[in-house]
């Protein structure tokens, strides 16, 4: 008898969700569509803006901004969870069943490819977005087979963040641009601070360890992909970049914790001392500058960009793109809202309020920004050099190879030749 | 709700044949939505899976335009055949080890480790009450919770590492982030293995105990040659439970050391990440097949040879 009561109300639940399942099963994959060019967006009226937690809390204001203006084309914020992954999934999850819910999506920049290819996400009208305003490759990660199908809203680059305080006593009096530089300044400090680790970026395994894998590639010359889009990650100034960090971890001047660390445990090695040299996005400025005693850097710190093998290095471009889902209605007002929220006005607004890093180019050059954030000439610098992550639509299965090849390096379990012929290997098979 | 109305009572007295056939049929009114609900939530979901196991999602992309071909293709057993070949293959044989070897070692220590504290649980003395709570918490928290906790313990400057001495990285890939979810797993179970064996430890009569006291067992003897018969079908059913529970591990794992540790992935986390971030739906199905079988086979193979008496059918025939 207690087995009967024990399932009774969690068979309720039971067959809500397998309703819930079977719903979104019949949905099937694919989107109908088949017009190769932008249709007409039409139908105004309330729509949702879909992002991954607003940690910034600016969002809300910038919809109350709209919200005011157009009364009848309110716009609702639908927040899903903090990490990239569960992001993504839920957006797949909703273009699957065609669910008419999420209206403009923020999207991650290496999800517009296969959002694309799939036919969930509408190609936009070129003509009306202001692209040469923004930073040139913020608006190829919006593009896919040459056609528009999202707008740059936020962008992201690496930094180097690094301990000017103790390069000083050091002796070393500029911010090194290359790799051997960097280990030397290292060295100097480390003569009188044992304890203290050099260099760290985001090893663990996940999407961080790809960003800083292909970011040593291209800062030692070489690629992942070639112009044509084709592998080509199996060359010697691929193998010098991926020994840069082998031999850190190997000799040390990589601390063997950074392969456990992701953004947030390499910011807190950085801001409690632990670090001379960090590779970081730019978020983590307004933390270290923190003058409520959370940060043992506030003032002893500064920004240069990230170092190569024989010069300044290649960031790996981040960032976020706006884009209007196949399924929803009012795709109108989904337009007209993506074009409030990225224009100057609002991008400056929200520089302001969150350190965001803009997407219009203009921005980086104002005296007034400048004087708040020290870095923007610099962050401009790495996100004009940056290159972007491989545009595949298999996007996932790509940067699970690319992991698993750094990984394998990292730990010493393939040498870097073995790991990238193997890389270069799986790529093929996955990009045709 | 209409065809569980019971026949008017004065056929049912007339004929006793008529009234046996009316209680069957109430009975089966009764039950009919439970089984309705196990048909949803059960053979629905298996069938599904099953049925999308021999398919394929199309991958191709139009040359043109870049879009990918919409619609799946019948592939027949290549989806199975795939999980002992190749990419797939390898990462398939990966997880089914982890499997294994996480069910087979985890289930043994924490049997172990269960009977202790069931032991501790049940003998009388001052603050039982609060030894009983303190071994339930861990069972208490959720999974995911858990992991999270056990994930800044094991921290590369975390508080296993300051208690040993070391620099262990137990969350990047290698032996030892199989053993940091071997120690969560086991933290967080064994109690639930002791619990069940302490219910079993109950019902045995005390009179027993003064028997084999009268005669002059000593307590080892007593263990192995009264306790642990008499507490053997709660034993097998706790253990049951727990080895059916860790051939689906899923949460433990992929919190503490992420989804694509080679070394701690199993076979659900593999299932879902082609299913969920592969959007291969057809290998996704292959591989959940593969457990479901093995996850009935064992289930199968433990009941027949250790005689687990599940359902109380034994219980039942005896009395």
């Amino acid at each position: 008898m207690r087995r009967v009561r024990l399932f009774g109300p969690s068979a309720a639940v039971a067959v809500a969700v397998s309703a819930a399942l079977v719903l979104s099963a019949c949905g099937g994959g694919g989107g109908g569509g088949t017009s190769g060019t932008a249709g007409e967006l039409t139908g105004t009226g309330p729509i949702t803006l879909v992002q991954g937690k607003d940690t910034s809390g600016n969002r809300q204001n910038q919809i109350n901004a709209w919200n005011k203006l157009h009364p009848d084309q309110k716009v609702t914020l639908i927040e899903l969870p903090e990490d990239a992954d569960s992001q993504r999934q839920q957006m797949v999850q909703n273009f699957s069943s065609k669910s008419a819910t999420y209206s403009v999506l923020d999207v991650d920049v290496v999800w517009v490819a296969e959002f694309a290819a799939n036919q969930w996400i509408e190609q936009l009208p070129e003509a009306q977005i202001p692209l040469s305003s923004y930073l040139a490759p913020t608006v190829e990660t919006a593009k896919y087979f040459n056609k528009l199908y999202a707008v740059p809203r936020a962008s992201d680059g690496a930094l180097l963040y690094y301990r000017k305080d103790l390069l000083t006593e050091a002796g070393v009096t500029s911010a090194p641009s290359t790799w051997a530089e960097m280990t030397a300044a290292c060295k100097k400090v480390q003569a009188k601070h044992p304890a203290i680790g050099c260099f760290a970026g985001q090893l663990a395994k996940y999407e961080g360890l790809t960003c800083n894998f292909s970011e040593a590639i291209n800062s030692a010359g070489g690629t992942v992909l070639n112009d044509q889009g084709k592998p080509d990650v199996n060359t010697p100034a691929a193998k010098q970049g991926v020994d840069f960090l082998v031999n850190g971890i190997k000799q040390g001047y990589i601390p063997k914790a950074a392969l456990t660390y992701k953004e947030e445990e390499s910011r807190r090695a950085f801001q409690e001392g632990n670090l001379v040299f960090e590779r970081n996005w730019p978020y983590t400025y307004a933390k270290f500058s923190a003058a409520d005693g959370s940060s043992k850097v506030n003032g002893k710190f500064a920004i240069a960009p990230i170092p190569g093998l024989n010069g300044p290095g290649v960031s790996t471009l981040g960032g976020h793109d706006l884009a209007i889902s196949k399924f929803t209605k009012n795709k109108k007002t989904a337009l007209e809202f993506i074009k409030f929220i990225t224009g100057e006005q609002q991008e400056n607004d929200n520089l302001t309020a969150t350190s965001e890093a803009p997407t219009w180019a203009s921005l980086y050059d104002n005296p007034q920004l400048q004087a708040k954030f020290p870095y923007l000439s610099t962050l401009k610098e790495s996100i004009l050099k940056a290159k972007k992550r491989p545009a595949a639509v298999q996007y996932q299965d790509v940067s699970t190879a690319i992991q698993t090849a750094a990984t394998d390096a990292l730990n010493g379990t393939k040498t870097s030749d073995q790991a990238l012929a193997e890389l270069q290997t799986k790529l093929s098979s996955l990009i045709k | 709700m209409t065809t569980i109305t019971a026949p008017p009572p004065a056929t049912a007295i007339g004929k006793g044949a008529n009234r046996r056939q009316g209680v069957g049929r109430l009975a089966a009114g009764l039950v009919s939505p439970t089984f309705l609900v196990l048909l949803l939530v059960i053979v629905y979901p298996l069938l599904d899976a099953l049925r999308l196991a021999f398919y394929q999602k199309n991958t191709g992309i139009d040359p043109t335009t870049g879009f990918v071909q919409s619609g799946s293709t019948f592939v027949g057993l290549k989806n199975f055949l795939d999980l002992f070949r190749g990419d797939t293959g390898a990462a398939f044989l990966n997880s089914l080890l982890n499997t294994t070897t996480f069910t087979i070692v985890g289930v043994v220590i924490e049997t172990v480790i269960g009977v202790g504290m069931a032991l501790v649980m049940h003998k009388a003395f001052r603050g039982r009450g609060l030894v009983r709570a303190s071994i339930l918490v861990p069972w208490a928290i959720p999974t995911a919770i858990s992991a999270l906790l056990w994930k800044w313990i094991f921290a590369a400057d975390g508080i296993a590492n300051g208690i040993i001495g070391t620099k262990v990285l137990w969350t990047t890939e290698g032996l030892q982030a199989w053993f940091a979810v071997l120690i969560a797993d086991t933290w967080k179970t064994a109690p639930f293995i002791g619990l069940l064996v302490l219910a079993g430890l109950q019902i045995i009569p005390a009179e027993v105990y003064e028997a084999a006291r009268v005669d002059g067992s000593n307590a080892w003897n007593t263990f192995w040659r009264i306790t642990l018969p008499l507490v053997k079908p709660a034993l097998i059913v706790a253990i049951l439970f727990r080895m059916l529970d860790v051939l689906r591990l899923f949460d433990l794992p992929y919190v503490l050391t992420g989804g694509d540790n080679a070394n701690t992935q199993t076979l659900s986390i593999l299932a879902f990440n082609e299913a969920i971030k592969g959007q291969r739906f057809g290998a996704a199905g292959a591989i959940s097949t593969m457990l479901f079988i093995y996850i009935a086979v064992a289930a199968f193979v433990f009941v027949k040879v250790l005689g687990a008496d599940v359902i109380g059918t034994r219980l039942g025939r005896k009395s």
